[in-house]
């Protein structure tokens, strides 16, 4: 192993587990907002430092193998993706922040009929899906699975979509509840842009393996 | 236009078969880069150019290398000798100035030549020198002995040497493998402002060299041309497994 291999190793292994610490505060975050866990929200609030902290290592390491070790080929195009990754996991991370900030400030919690209309739970659990498949095709070099993220994220454009029609139906029969529902359709944005971020992720992913840019091609080509 | 082109070309040490069917094309006014591990037939490839291989004993060659579209090894139709090594000038890994003053070193090529007339010659010597980024540093001691130049100095003045005859074609045999940091990179500035008069070809061991120099990178490998496209597809997205190998230090 060269010593340009074990840093890469390195830095790979940092990646994982930024992206565990990401997907946690995901899923505690969808917790904390499900359940009105102000606690777990809390917690969220507390990590998202270790997240921007993480970040700031990672990008480091990228700027010290780029100087130090001049990579090409394939270990250039990881290094470039892990680096890209990096910024999309952060914002992914800065989103759980935000979703649970709210909730930590929050007294009453969601109405559950509303919940159930705006399909909010599906969106949470497709959401932290797509983003446990890219870590995995990540880390076991997996093209294919990256890709099935696009089909994924179908889920999440559609909850989104319908978003504006569900809420007004809901707002006007329940005009007592409208800043929850206001707040409702916010997460949801928050979510589809989870979305989109983790797409970006399997993109780098792509081009890492294969070379290939897939930045604003069709989803159908993406998925292909 | 192609400035150089060999097509199947074969050389043989005796038995060794060295060069197996090298079939390239230069442009003009580019620059391309022979990379590879050591043995692997880049040097040998780069001195067909100026028939340096000839004098070697047991050497047989195969196949055709043009230059300006005339074949250089063919004597009756091609192209003679003393015709050739006007056009194609030549840098080696070690600076060989010869024992003489900075300025006969530089005008040594035209007074082979026969030119004696001065003011030409001197006239010659400045811009070949001006051209090798030198001429600043010597104007004043161009009496002085070459040997007195540190040795990016007197690199430079073996290109400057090598340009006094006007040459269209530049070959250099890792020439800046034997210098610091500082005069490597006045080595690679002047290579990337030579190139819009002459065709370069380099050989180099030193790959982000032959990422900052070259337009277009050749990779060898046990004699064979592996790989051969635009640089920064050699160093972003190698087609060959061994290419990528080799540009990413994995083996060579």
């Amino acid at each position: 192993m060269t010593h340009l291999d074990v840093e890469l190793k390195r830095l790979k292994e940092e990646k994982i587990e930024m992206f565990d610490l990401v997907i946690s505060q995901l899923s505690k975050a969808k917790t904390a907002f499900l359940t009105m866990d102000k606690a777990l929200a809390r917690e969220v609030n507390f990590n998202e430092k270790r997240v921007n902290a993480l970040e700031l290592k990672i990008d480091k390491d990228c700027e010290n193998i780029f100087a130090l070790f001049n990579p090409v080929a394939i270990d250039l195009r990881f290094v470039l993706a892990v680096l890209k990754i990096n910024s999309n996991l952060e914002r992914i991370g800065d989103i759980a922040d935000g979703i649970s900030r709210y909730v930590a400030e929050t007294e009453t919690a969601f109405d559950p009929e509303l919940l159930q209309v705006t399909r909010l739970e599906e969106m949470w659990t497709t959401a932290i899906e797509m983003l446990s498949d890219v870590q995995r095709a990540f880390d076991a070099d997996d093209a294919k699975l990256s890709r099935g993220v696009f089909k994924k994220d179908d889920i999440l454009d559609e909850v989104n979509s319908n978003a504006n029609d569900v809420i007004e139906h809901y707002i006007k029969s329940h005009p007592d509840k409208i800043a929850q529902a206001l707040h409702i359709v916010s997460t949801i944005r928050k979510l589809e842009r989870t979305g989109d971020q983790t797409k970006n992720i399997s993109e780098e992913i792509i081009f890492f393996l294969e070379a290939k840019v897939l930045k604003h091609l069709s989803e159908k080509a993406k998925s292909e | 236009m192609n400035k150089i082109e060999s097509k199947n070309v074969h050389l043989y040490y005796g038995d060794f078969h060295a060069l197996k069917g090298i079939s390239m094309s230069i442009q003009e006014n580019t620059v391309t880069a022979l990379i590879g591990p050591s043995g692997c037939g880049k040097s040998t490839y780069l001195r067909l150019f100026n028939r340096m291989n000839d004098l070697i004993d047991n050497v047989r060659i195969e196949g055709d290398i043009l230059l300006d579209g005339r074949d250089i090894y063919k004597k009756n139709i091609g192209m003679r000798i003393d015709e050739l090594r006007k056009k194609v000038g030549m840098v080696f890994q070690k600076p060989n100035p010869f024992p003489k003053t900075i300025f006969e070193n530089v005008a040594y090529g035209l007074r082979v030549n026969g030119i004696d007339h001065r003011s030409f010659i001197e006239e010659r010597v400045e811009t070949s020198l001006r051209q090798a980024a030198l001429w600043e540093e010597v104007k004043d001691k161009l009496k002085k002995s070459a040997f007195e130049l540190s040795g990016g100095q007197q690199q430079r003045l073996c290109i400057a040497r090598a340009l006094a005859i006007e040459p269209s074609v530049l070959l250099m045999d890792e020439p800046a493998s034997a210098l610091d940091p500082i005069s490597t990179s006045k080595i690679e500035e002047l290579i990337y402002e030579l190139k819009t008069k002459y065709t370069i070809i380099i050989v180099t061991h030193n790959m982000q060299q032959a990422g900052r120099v070259s337009d277009r990178t050749a990779f060898f490998y046990l004699g064979d041309l592996i790989e051969y496209d635009d640089t920064p597809v050699i160093f972003t997205n190698p087609k060959d497994i061994r290419t990528q190998s080799y540009v990413t230090g994995r083996f060579g």
